[in-house]
């Protein structure tokens, strides 16, 4: 499944590892159980997944992976495979935005805006499962996620607007 | 541009010259003599010095016609480079679009005091003001020269000043060059900075982008993965670093085995009395060192104590300042001897976290003689202090950098990162990242102190309160300073064996009762340990603020409940500022609330539901919180359902901002209230991440929030940061009395406390 090879320089731990990540297939060199989210920042330049706890309590570091919202700080670069990341630069651009990215500059959502990764990554996998989800539906999908600025209310605000733009 | 461009990404000189080549417009109907004389009085090519008393350390006019407004405040999420934009924009009379906020670097803008005490309208804004008035002013008197017409015949629209017939541009004016004006400087630095020039600022009827609900546009950044963090900041040849600190409070390293760590490529120690790191070129390696790292801690004595015994030590420690504020009015003593009843209470508020969203990062970068440092910290110009007394070098050669970091909330862990990579990097040569883990973000970080409160009032034979006295002891707020410009301040100082000196600082309610007899005092007592110290305070968003409002706000209910008073009418009976009558008139109405003693009374069966008031003033600001909740009574589970929040800063600057910045109070305000303490054993403390330390989830957040705003053109413009985070705990703990009839006087309301209270 990975396509692996040794090197034998000093870096004798590190492993060859192909990444598909917003489209595009790269190869880094890292230890197979470096966690994705180090892939993600420092060897493909992809800064916006954020170390917010390293322990998956908090979803800074989400991104998907085949489109399920994954805590990146947490799986091992050499659990990814070839399944397919797409992180939040790769979620939507201005100019074409996915509409939980759309709703959340419409409501205003972030103030520090640290933790943006965990909320508008797992709503967009939320609301690609379910269209029209209540605002319970909206909760417990979202359940576990921390923001400590407490823009909770205007999250919420913006996830249904979004299920309205998406319905 | 957008409005949040950072600073570092181009120099000063850089950006007046963008957007074309220098324009020095000469014309009729005035000499060459003149207009050059002019020039000279008020533009120049070469930079002014970056003092207080320059307007061009504040307002740039660049080629293009564009504004710089130069901050030295920081925007903590709140929207302030919106609001500063606006105020600039509004008196320069340019469109809001072509003013560019640059903040927090300290090559580009003085010492307005950093993110600072719900300070950055209110104090920042001022200055902004009357800053930009100044340029205009200037701007009219240049142009009126120019066209050859009285400085009171002109108008001024979107940048350009017109007589009716002739027009000229600002940017035709002095775009791409300073401003070579002198303002009338207080001579103070940091929050008190006061620089005004001869211009008399608009009136408040004039305005049209003041007040408007104009949207954040650093918001559409962050949404599309384009803003860098701290945390993102990178250098070439950068060293990732990891701190290393005590398992046990107190205990230094005595044996470091770098042999522990030799299969790791690249990982290096280093060592300063307590100060210990580990170093790797891949931040990868650097965690794994820091977890690889085999250390021998001295042995010491357990240095805190056990937390069940904590508000026992709080009311038992002696008391090492005591401060009576304000006048107290009549004689309290005897006031209470005559009483005809005596009401008392305690209350108790926790240690709490800043628990930022992301542990701190730092990097510092030493070249050529000259320390940069890019920091979250939301002081820089203290950082900018603080790595000049910390590495020993001229303030002139250090230049510090306010990049966005995950929340700041105060005096948080911020700036102990910034002085460990300072210190790093001059031990290595290398520039250096610090990334603190969890752990350390969480168990590290300046904590919010912990108090008791002790309320008593008087109440004569007619059931008429006739004495109020109130009381806060608890650790300072300032074991540490709020900023770190000083060593004795910053955990690298502290591991570098500068003693920890522990500041005397507290607080009262601010509120305007009136009774016959009211004294109001505070004492402080030593800290747990006086040396690097997990459990050092300092300040945590709205310093001591709920904690004290918890207390009198909650007792101003007690006291109604009593006399058999709707907890409204009691207050009202005694407050006599007119804002203070307005907000809980406001809030009350909003909520529809219908007057009546509490508790309810009415309810049986396992959920119940009530509702609670409370009302505080902060630095100008006025705010009343209604709160709807729901008490499980089987599981304690408390739920703030509903808050209505009437706040009063004065001049509204813009509406929605403040809004979202209310709503973020209330549930911080909530998460406080219901969830947060911090938990430490002999040795340390021991909540060190979201499972030990939990805050407010989304399923648990309000329904609703409904907030007024009472804008008061007329009055300046005051914080909104802080204040409706303050009287939050009350409120909530105010209706859970009025659905359950049970007073919960200690924070926080967790669902093992409530439902043993209820029990």
């Amino acid at each position: 499944m990975l396509p692996l090879s040794f090197r034998e320089d000093e870096h004798a731990m590190t492993q060859k590892i192909s990444l598909n990540v917003n489209g595009k297939t790269q190869t880094i060199d890292a230890d197979s159980d470096m966690p994705l989210l180090y892939a993600l920042r420092n060897d493909l330049g992809l800064n916006n997944p954020h170390f917010g706890c390293g322990l998956a309590q908090c979803g800074a570091c989400t991104v998907h992976l085949d489109g399920a919202a994954i805590r990146s700080c947490i799986t091992p670069v050499s659990a990814v495979g070839d399944g397919k990341v797409v992180t939040l630069a790769g979620l939507g651009t201005p100019e074409k935005p996915h509409p939980v990215q759309k709703a959340y500059v419409e409501e205003q959502v972030p103030q520090c805006g640290y933790c943006i990764n965990g909320w508008v990554m797992t709503a967009a996998a939320l609301l690609n499962r379910n269209k029209k989800p209540s605002d319970a539906d909206i909760k417990n999908a979202l359940t576990g996620l921390k923001c400590r600025c407490g823009t909770h209310m205007a999250i919420m605000r913006a996830v249904k607007r979004a299920a309205t733009m998406m319905g | 541009m957008t409005k949040m461009e950072k600073a570092s990404t181009f120099s000063r000189r850089a950006m007046l010259k963008a957007g074309g080549a220098l324009v020095v417009s000469i014309g009729m109907p005035i000499g060459l003599d003149t207009v050059l004389a002019i020039n000279t009085a008020y533009a120049q090519g070469a930079k002014p010095p970056l003092t207080p008393d320059q307007l061009s350390s504040f307002i740039a006019i660049n080629a293009d016609g564009s504004v710089s407004a130069f901050f030295g405040k920081m925007d903590m999420g709140q929207g302030l480079f919106t609001a500063i934009g606006q105020i600039v924009a509004e008196e320069l009379d340019v469109p809001f679009k072509s003013v560019k906020v640059i903040m927090g670097d300290t090559a580009t803008s003085v010492n307005q005091g950093g993110a600072s005490g719900s300070t950055g309208v209110q104090n920042g804004g001022k200055q902004m003001r009357v800053a930009a008035a100044e340029a205009r002013r200037v701007l009219v008197e240049m142009a009126a020269q120019k066209l050859g017409v009285i400085p009171d015949r002109v108008t001024v629209t979107d940048g350009v000043v017109s007589d009716g017939e002739k027009k000229v541009s600002y940017a035709e004016l002095i775009g791409g060059r300073y401003f070579n004006v002198q303002l009338d400087w207080n001579k103070q630095i940091g929050n008190g900075l006061y620089a005004p020039g001869k211009a008399k600022p608009k009136h408040p009827k004039d305005y049209k982008v003041v007040g408007q609900p104009i949207p954040r546009d650093d918001i559409a950044p962050i949404v599309y993965a384009q803003t860098d963090y701290c945390t993102d900041v990178t250098r070439p040849g950068m060293l990732h670093a990891r701190m290393i600190r005590p398992a046990f409070a107190g205990a230094v390293p005595v044996k470091v085995d770098e042999s522990s760590i030799k299969d790791i490529p690249g990982a290096k120690v280093y060592q300063e009395k307590g100060f210990l790191a580990v170093l790797a070129d891949k931040e990868w390696d650097a965690i794994k060192a820091a977890e690889k790292l085999k250390v021998e801690w001295s042995d010491v004595q357990p240095p805190f104590i056990d937390q069940k015994v904590l508000y026992d030590h709080i009311r038992n420690a002696p008391v090492r300042k005591q401060q009576v504020e304000g006048k107290p009015t009549g004689d309290i003593e005897e006031a209470f001897k005559t009483a005809a009843r005596v009401i008392e209470a305690e209350y108790e508020w926790p240690f709490q976290s800043h628990a930022c969203m992301g542990p701190a990062c730092a990097l510092v970068e030493i070249k050529d003689g000259l320390v940069t440092c890019w920091t979250g910290s939301q002081k820089p110009h203290y950082v900018q202090n603080g790595i000049s007394n910390t590495l020993g070098t001229p303030t002139d050669k250090v230049h510090a950098i306010w990049v966005v970091g995950p929340g700041s909330y105060g005096r948080s862990d911020a700036d102990d990162a910034a002085m460990d990579a300072a210190v790093l990097a001059k031990a290595t040569g290398r520039p250096v990242r610090v990334q603190y883990t969890r752990e350390q973000g969480t168990g590290w970080d300046p904590k919010g102190p912990a108090s008791i409160h002790r309320a008593r009032a008087a109440i004569d034979a007619s059931g008429k309160v006739i004495a109020y006295e109130f009381l806060s002891k608890g650790f300072s707020r300032n074991d540490v300073n709020t900023n770190g410009s000083q060593p004795r301040d910053t955990l690298a100082g502290h591991f570098r064996d500068v003693a920890l000196k522990s500041g005397d600082n507290f607080g009262v309610p601010a509120e305007s009762y009136e009774f016959a007899n009211k004294r109001m005092l505070w004492e402080t007592i030593p800290p747990l340990l006086d040396r690097a110290s997990p459990m050092r305070s300092s300040h945590l968003r709205d310093p001591v603020g709920p904690q004290i409002h918890f207390a009198s706000e909650s007792f101003m209910d007690e006291v109604a409940a009593a006399l058999n008073v709707d907890p409204i009418e009691l207050r009202l009976r005694h407050l006599k500022a007119p804002r203070d009558i307005a907000v809980i008139k406001a809030a009350a109405k909003k909520a529809g609330w219908q007057s009546r003693p509490s508790p309810r009374r009415d309810q049986t069966g396992t959920k119940v539901s009530g509702r609670g008031m409370a009302y505080a003033q902060r630095n100008g600001t006025t705010v009343a919180v209604v709160a709807d909740v729901e008490v499980d009574r089987a599981s304690g589970k408390i739920w703030a359902r509903k808050f209505t929040v009437a706040h009063d800063c004065g001049l509204v600057i813009n509406p929605d901002g403040l809004k979202h910045t209310i709503e973020g109070n209330i549930v911080q305000g909530v998460s406080r209230t219901l969830w947060e303490e911090v938990k430490f054993d002999t040795k340390s403390v021991t909540s060190v991440d979201w499972l030990t330390y939990p805050i407010l989830d989304i399923t648990e957040a309000p329904e609703t929030i409904d907030v007024v705003l009472i804008n008061r053109p007329e009055l300046p413009a005051t914080g909104a940061g802080e204040p409706s985070i303050r009287p939050v705990a009350a409120a909530i703990a105010n209706a859970i009395f009025d659905a359950t009839g049970v007073r919960i006087r200690r924070v926080p309301f967790s669902p093992d406390r409530v439902k043993a209270a209820l029990a």
